[in-house]
């Protein structure tokens, strides 16, 4: 079979993670990976494992005759606005790591199969591919009013992109939380602890639900689909079973639901399993993206 | 303990008192501050003289949440409330990078809001850039606060006191979240702080009871420099409370350190009319002390509490367990977690 070729925009922690984890995919050839600084790791790591590493930056692309079928954008939201045009242009679709939300949100275990066609998929943020699965899990149980996460990350986690422009994660997520987890109203709050030795991603969904809700049908949700989500991230775990309480004065009727997130350490250390979660996310869409335009022949 | 006071906040005051009932209070009230209750308390401050009153959330300006607590009332109404009300006082608002955003804190300017705080814990002061950024642009006066600064040495205080002045913030804190410092460790932290800064800008110190040294530490911040200090009348904040306003006043008084306020009619308002608003005093317990000690985030307290209850676990087994994972302000999911695995090893 004919694999869909691919390039990795942006060398850093991302870019290098998400190359681990594609150079193990049956149905995309990773082709290039680039950045803009001939001395980052991320490059040379690249050409130790037979990827043309171009240090020119994304303009490269563009003039190479050689163009890949995707691109995955692990820059920075205000680069992907810049460049999101340009691959749509040329004719590359991109799958975005970036907050910048330039087309729609892609969470694998919700909505894999929804935006295959689409030119451009962003994967929300590392925040968002934790939390959204339960809200999605417990919204499609009972009405959700009101969603909340609290996303909790190890300072050493959070690189410059997220520390720069903390306002574009929460806002993302919120909205991300409304679209795709199905809540009417989302809140989205992360946390950066630099505890030593570096705690493993933590994150809290709490749920608006009704009175009466059927609390064992809302477990066998969050269940399932944490089943779901460790077929990509296998370090994906509920800390404890659902907890449920009751509607007091000034409060609705709540469940929260709490989950770690230990990542595979293809490059990146275990505890980082924020940044884990969202190549492993990115590689899940682009291999669903490859087999839609690239079907496998016999 | 070397040295006085280097430089006066400005001719007419020695030091600049934020009282902070009306934001830190919030969480000994549960977030159940009224328009009322804001009107009166600010009234009362405004009397007295107290030059800036703090009104917001008590974990900033979009705390109104499952993991902190709902607001009885819109905190933006409560704002526009305390505006209205001040006649000399400058009303501030708190906002936490992660939890508040840039459109609250131009929703506070709008508001009419002068004072904006901004809150990172201690080693990240780098989310906070663009909020100080857009602070600055708004004409917002501007203070950084350095938040659980007892986990740090002073050199990393003052490094990070460097990245939020370098990004607009006019007055950096050195922020005492767990009441867990102790006299010569404020002084050592406000004067490394100054070191670094002082020249750009100024320093701060807020305190809290839970080692009962909010007037003591606060004494030993101003004879390091510090120029603006935060209170809390009747020390209506979180965990034991803060550092409280009237006490603190009489002090500097006796001291002849000027804080323009007036100490008489300060003890008179905090009797009168900031006593009625709370719903009992807040206590140096148990609990309270093992944050201090164990340097656990004091707005962590009621929390522990309920969680405590809820589980029928001990609130000092959560308290130290806090403590144990070195928990930073806004973790209060935590709580929950810790209680139900306490529950759980206790079956």
């Amino acid at each position: 079979m004919t694999k869909t070729s691919a390039a990795i925009v942006g060398s850093g922690n991302i870019g290098t993670d998400l190359m681990f984890k594609l150079l193990r995919s049956d149905v995309i050839d990773l082709r290039y990976m680039i950045g803009i600084d001939p001395a980052s790791e991320g490059l040379a790591v690249a050409r130790q494992h037979g990827i043309e590493a171009i240090a020119e930056g994304v303009d490269w692309l563009f003039t190479n005759p050689d163009r890949p079928d995707l691109v995955f954008e692990a820059t920075s939201a205000y680069a992907h606005v810049r460049n999101a045009p340009r691959y749509r242009e040329a004719g590359i679709r991109a799958i975005d790591l970036t907050p910048a939300a330039r087309g729609p949100y892609v969470i694998p275990v919700v909505n894999l199969t929804e935006h295959l066609d689409e030119m451009n998929v962003n994967m929300v943020t590392c925040g968002g591919q934790a939390t959204i699965p339960i809200v999605h899990a417990v919204s499609r149980t009972v009405p959700v009013p009101y969603a909340e996460i609290v996303a909790t990350v190890a300072s050493r986690s959070a690189g410059p992109g997220t520390r720069s422009n903390i306002d574009e994660f929460t806002r993302t997520t919120a909205s991300a939380v409304e679209v795709l987890g199905g809540a009417v109203r989302g809140k989205a709050i992360i946390i950066l602890n630099p505890a030593e030795p570096p705690l493993i991603m933590r994150d809290t969904i709490f749920c608006q639900i009704p009175d009466d809700a059927d609390q064992d049908a809302i477990e066998a949700s969050v269940d399932d689909v944490v089943r779901g989500v460790q077929v990509y991230v296998p370090g994906y775990r509920l800390r404890q079973r659902p907890q449920f309480d009751p509607a007091t004065p000034g409060r609705p009727a709540r469940v929260a639901i709490f989950i770690e997130v230990e990542g595979a350490g293809d490059y990146l250390p275990p505890y980082s399993g924020n940044l884990d979660i969202m190549t492993a996310a990115a590689t899940r869409v682009g291999e669903g993206i490859a087999r839609h335009i690239t079907p496998v022949t016999t | 303990m070397k040295g006085q006071r280097l430089m006066p906040y400005s001719e007419q005051l020695d030091i600049r008192i934020t009282d902070s009932s009306l934001r830190d209070g919030s969480h000994a009230k549960g977030h159940q501050f009224d328009e009322q209750m804001v009107r009166s308390v600010v009234a009362g401050l405004d009397s007295a003289g107290v030059p800036v009153v703090e009104v917001t959330h008590g974990d900033g300006l979009g705390g109104s949440s499952f993991n902190y607590g709902f607001s009885r009332e819109d905190e933006r109404t409560l704002i526009a409330a305390a505006v209205d009300e001040a006649k000399q006082a400058k009303i501030a608002a708190l906002m936490l990078p992660g939890l508040g955003t840039k459109d609250d804190v131009t929703a506070a300017a709008d508001l009419g809001v002068s004072v904006i705080r901004i809150a990172t814990h201690c080693t990240e002061a780098d989310i906070s850039i663009q909020h100080f950024g857009l602070a600055r642009d708004l004409n917002l006066e501007t203070v950084g606060f350095l938040m659980m600064a007892h986990s740090q040495a002073p050199d990393v205080l003052a490094a990070q006191a460097r990245i939020m002045v370098d990004a607009g913030c006019q007055c950096v804190y050195v922020v005492d979240s767990a009441g867990a410092m102790i006299l010569d460790q404020v002084a050592d932290r406000v004067g490394a702080v100054l070191g670094e800064v002082g020249n750009d800008a100024q320093v701060g110190f807020h305190g809290h009871e839970n080692l009962a040294l909010g007037v003591a530490n606060s004494i030993y911040a101003i004879r390091a420099g510090a120029t603006q200090i935060d209170a809390c009348t009747r020390r209506f904040g979180a965990g034991a409370g803060n550092t409280p306003t009237e006490a603190l006043a009489a002090v500097c008084d006796k001291l002849g350190i000027r804080t323009g306020i007036d100490v008489l009619r300060m003890f008179d308002v905090a009797e009168e009319i900031v006593r009625p608003v709370m719903d009992g005093e807040c206590a140096l317990d148990r609990l309270a002390l093992i944050m201090g000690y164990a340097g656990v985030y004091s707005s962590f307290l009621r929390h522990a509490y309920r969680a405590a209850e809820r589980y029928g676990v001990s609130g000092a087994d959560i308290l130290l367990e806090c403590g144990e994972r070195r928990l930073v302000g806004g973790q209060e999911d935590e709580i929950i977690d810790i209680a139900v695995g306490l529950a759980n090893a206790s079956r």
